[in-house]
Formats: structure tokens, C-alpha cells, sequence
């Protein structure tokens, strides 16, 4: 090896990245050349000279804090974290929504079941007043008998009235029971149908007549009128029985309820 | 769902404790605190952003050739004169190594006189030298660092300690500085 190939290998050799072969080459080389010697070590002096401590900068503080901001901001404005945060957010307003259609449909369910029981004792009592032949209290077709007979029954006056000219006339009343309070029944008849109106004091606001579906080949109307609450059922169809509740609210109106 | 918490507290456990070697590196190529500050800023950054692609063998290489990649483009944006040409590699011939070692050994000891001769390398010898002998890198990870084969990593870190070692010995007559 001369002086040339071992200032080839000279640094590799300072750095320890000589292969085994090559530093017994040049090691040999070092024993016999006082001048690469000294380069060898002038070498590892300034390996030495430029690894002194005041060499190295640190970090500043002020730039550790400037990227400690500039880190979290991204993380703040990066778009998948703030997806983090809306689906987050999605979540907590999908739980709530969902908490409030449970409470909205168990209100509702409760309601449309306590209306589903108070058709079913609608229809019952109107198939019972045809069974039992107790169909009427008081038999008249007059309103002016019928409407006073329930004074003293009932804690209101129910609105009477007869529609013989609409082809359902006017046969009696009675007294009923339904959804825990005595009621007024008005009895009508259409050809040989009977059709039941139960009356009772209202505790919504008022409403045209709806049909309630049919329930055991029943039909059923109801309305809500001058503060009162008005069933029809009968066995008649829906078109008619909606004609009957429609002659009756515009017959009631032309005669107000009160005495 | 990633957490992006949890992906911070990861990197400034795995890739911040070498926020020292990042803004070293950038010092020393920037020149001045104001420049490396940016591009260590900078480049924490983007190392974050890309943390995710960070597979986790040496954290502190895949920092600094963050910060080198973002010094160059912050060099060619702010500095073009300073990269206008390719370093030739052959240009800096490096004749023979055996100099004085009396004025050396004197001028060694002081950090002053070798700040300055480092800082006058050109940039890309500049950079070998910090790799090497400040942050220690084998060849084969500035290569790999620094995106040139094994070779240039070589000569280049030869050529720069002999270009030291004239500059510390007052020869400036060689070596392509003005």
C-alpha cells in the first residue's frame, strides 16, 4: 500500500467503517509511513475539533414553545381530527335525538294505545246497547225530551238534536260509561242501522270529524266541537257515518248546545 | 378512528427529544438563528404530518432528512445564489493531508476558529460534517439521509475535513472558497 491508497482509506478507517481487511492493510501501511501517521492523528484532532461542545446549538426555548403551539394548532385545524370531533359531536346529537324519538314515540304510543282502548270501549258499548236491548234510557225523537232528560245525569249538557231530515233520525238516549266517566250515548238510526253518539265534555281543542278505522266491522268518527268530545260508531259505512257527523256538526251549529 | 392526542403525545415522545440534533443540523445550514428556527419549525411539522408514515426505526434520521429536505427548499426559495450551481465533487482537488500538525493541534482547541471554518464549507459539505461527526451517522445512513450513494458521502466528508483542516491552518489558496 502506498501513501495515495492509504489517504483513501485514512478517514474510513478514523470512522470505524474500514472493513477488517482494509484496516490491516492500512494499520501496516501507518507502522511504516510517519507521514500518514500524522495525518492519521491530525485527522482524529479534528474529529475531536469539531465534536467540542460549543459546537453544538440547542434548541431555543422560544422555538420548543412555538412548535409546542404550532403542533396542537394543527392538530386543532387538522380536518380529520375535527371529523374526530363532529362525529363526535354526531354521536352525542344521534343519542339525543334518539332519546327523544323513544320519549316521542312512547308518548305516542301511549296515546294512540289509549285511544286504541277507547274505540274498543266505544265499539263495546255500542254493540252491548244492541244485545242487550238497553239501547235507550229515554225514547224520543223529540230533542227538546231528550236534551233535558240528562240534566242531573251528567255534570254537562250534552247537544241534542234531531236529524229525521237527513235521513237519521233522532231515536232516544241514555246513559253510558266509557274511559272512567259517565257519558251522554244519542241514539240514531239510518234505514235499520243503529248508530251510537257518545258525548263528553272535550279535553282538546276542537277538531272536524276524522274516521277512527273500523273495528269489528264498526265504524268509527270522531270530532271535537264547542267543547265537547263526539264519537260516532256504527255499522253503517264510513261514507255515511262521516255524512251523519257532518250533518250533525253543522245541525248543532245552526242550534247551539245550550239551552 | 385515529387519535389525534394520542398521535401527538407519540411523536413529541419519539421524534422531539431530537428537536436539539433538528435545529443543530438547521443552524449550521441556515447560518442564523432566525432561518433555523423557521426550518426546524417547519420541518416538526411536516414531520408530524407525516408521522403516520414514520415506521419507527431511527427516529432521529427521519427528522434530520425532514429538516434537510426543508432547508433545501427553503434555500431555493429564500437564497437561490447559494445553490445556483451543482458542487462539482472533483473541483475541491484535496491534495495532501499531512499539514503542520503544531499550528493545527493550537487551532483545533479553538471552537471559534473551527465554528468558522465549518461555516464556510459549502452547504453540502457542511451538512456531511454535521451528520457525521456531530450527530455521528454511519456512511450508509446519510447516505440514505441525504439521498446520494455511499461514494459521495465518502469524498465528499474527505474532501471537507481537508478543506478544514487548510482553512484552520490558514491556506485558503485551494478549495473553490473565495
Amino acid at each position: 500500500m502506498n501513501c495515495q491508497q492509504a489517504g483513501l482509506l485514512i478517514d474510513s478507517y478514523a470512522d470505524g467503517e474500514l472493513d477488517a481487511a482494509g484496516i490491516l492493510e492500512l494499520e501496516k501501511h501507518l507502522r511504516e509511513c510517519p507521514a500518514c501517521a500524522h495525518a492519521l492523528q491530525n485527522l482524529k484532532g479534528l474529529k475531536k475539533a469539531v465534536t467540542q461542545d460549543p459546537l453544538f446549538f440547542a434548541a431555543p426555548a422560544e422555538l420548543r414553545l412555538k412548535l409546542k403551539a404550532g403542533l396542537h394548532s394543527q392538530i386543532a385545524s387538522n380536518p380529520m381530527q375535527s371529523l374526530w370531533n363532529w362525529n363526535w359531536l354526531t354521536a352525542a346529537a344521534s343519542a339525543v335525538a334518539v332519546v327523544c324519538f323513544a320519549l316521542w314515540l312512547a308518548a305516542v304510543l301511549t296515546r294512540s294505545s289509549a285511544q286504541q282502548q277507547l274505540t274498543r270501549e266505544i265499539v263495546s258499548s255500542h254493540v252491548r246497547s244492541l244485545m242487550a236491548n238497553h239501547e235507550l234510557d229515554v225514547a224520543s225523537s223529540d230533542q227538546h225530551t231528550v236534551k233535558p232528560w240528562f240534566d242531573g245525569k251528567l255534570d254537562f249538557s250534552p247537544p241534542v238534536t234531531d236529524l229525521a231530515k237527513q235521513e237519521f233520525p233522532l231515536i232516544g238516549g241514555r246513559l253510558d260509561y266509557l274511559g272512567n266517566r259517565p257519558v251522554a250515548a244519542l241514539v240514531f238510526h239510518r234505514n235499520k242501522h243503529v248508530i251510537n253518539l257518545f258525548i263528553w265534555p272535550a279535553t282538546q281543542s276542537d277538531q272536524k270529524p276524522v274516521t277512527s278505522g273500523s273495528i269489528q266491522g264498526y265504524n268509527l268518527v270522531h270530532w271535537s266541537e264547542t267543547g265537547m268530545t263526539f264519537w260516532a260508531v256504527s255499522d253503517v259505512n264510513e261514507t255515511e257515518l262521516m255524512e251523519f257527523s257532518r250533518d250533525f256538526v253543522s245541525a248543532t251549529a245552526k242550534a247551539p248546545a245550550g239551552r | 378512528m385515529v387519535d389525534e392526542r394520542k398521535r401527538l403525545k407519540s411523536f413529541e415522545q419519539t421524534v422531539l427529544p431530537h428537536l436539539d440534533a433538528a435545529y443543530n443540523l438547521a443552524r449550521w445550514l441556515a447560518g442564523n438563528d432566525h432561518d433555523a428556527q423557521d426550518v426546524t419549525q417547519e420541518a416538526s411539522l411536516r414531520a408530524f404530518r407525516f408521522f403516520g408514515n414514520f415506521r419507527g426505526e431511527n427516529s432521529r434520521a427521519w427528522l434530520l432528512a425532514i429538516v434537510r429536505n426543508t432547508f433545501y427548499t427553503w434555500l431555493r426559495k429564500n437564497r437561490p445564489p447559494e445553490i445556483a450551481g451543482e458542487l462539482d465533487d472533483e473541483a475541491l482537488v484535496v491534495e495532501d493531508a499531512s499539514v503542520g500538525a503544531e499550528i493545527l493541534s493550537s487551532k483545533f482547541a479553538d471552537a471559534d476558529a473551527v465554528r468558522h471554518a465549518i461555516e464556510t464549507l459549502p452547504v453540502e459539505f457542511r451538512e456531511i460534517v454535521v451528520l457525521r461527526e456531530m450527530e455521528g451517522f454511519s456512511y450508509k445512513e446519510i447516505a440514505d439521509l441525504a439521498d446520494v450513494p455511499i461514494g459521495t458521502v465518502m469524498s465528499r466528508l474527505a474532501r471537507a475535513r481537508r478543506l478544514l483542516q487548510k482553512k484552520l491552518a490558514g491556506e485558503f489558496k485551494r478549495g473553490g472558497q473565495p
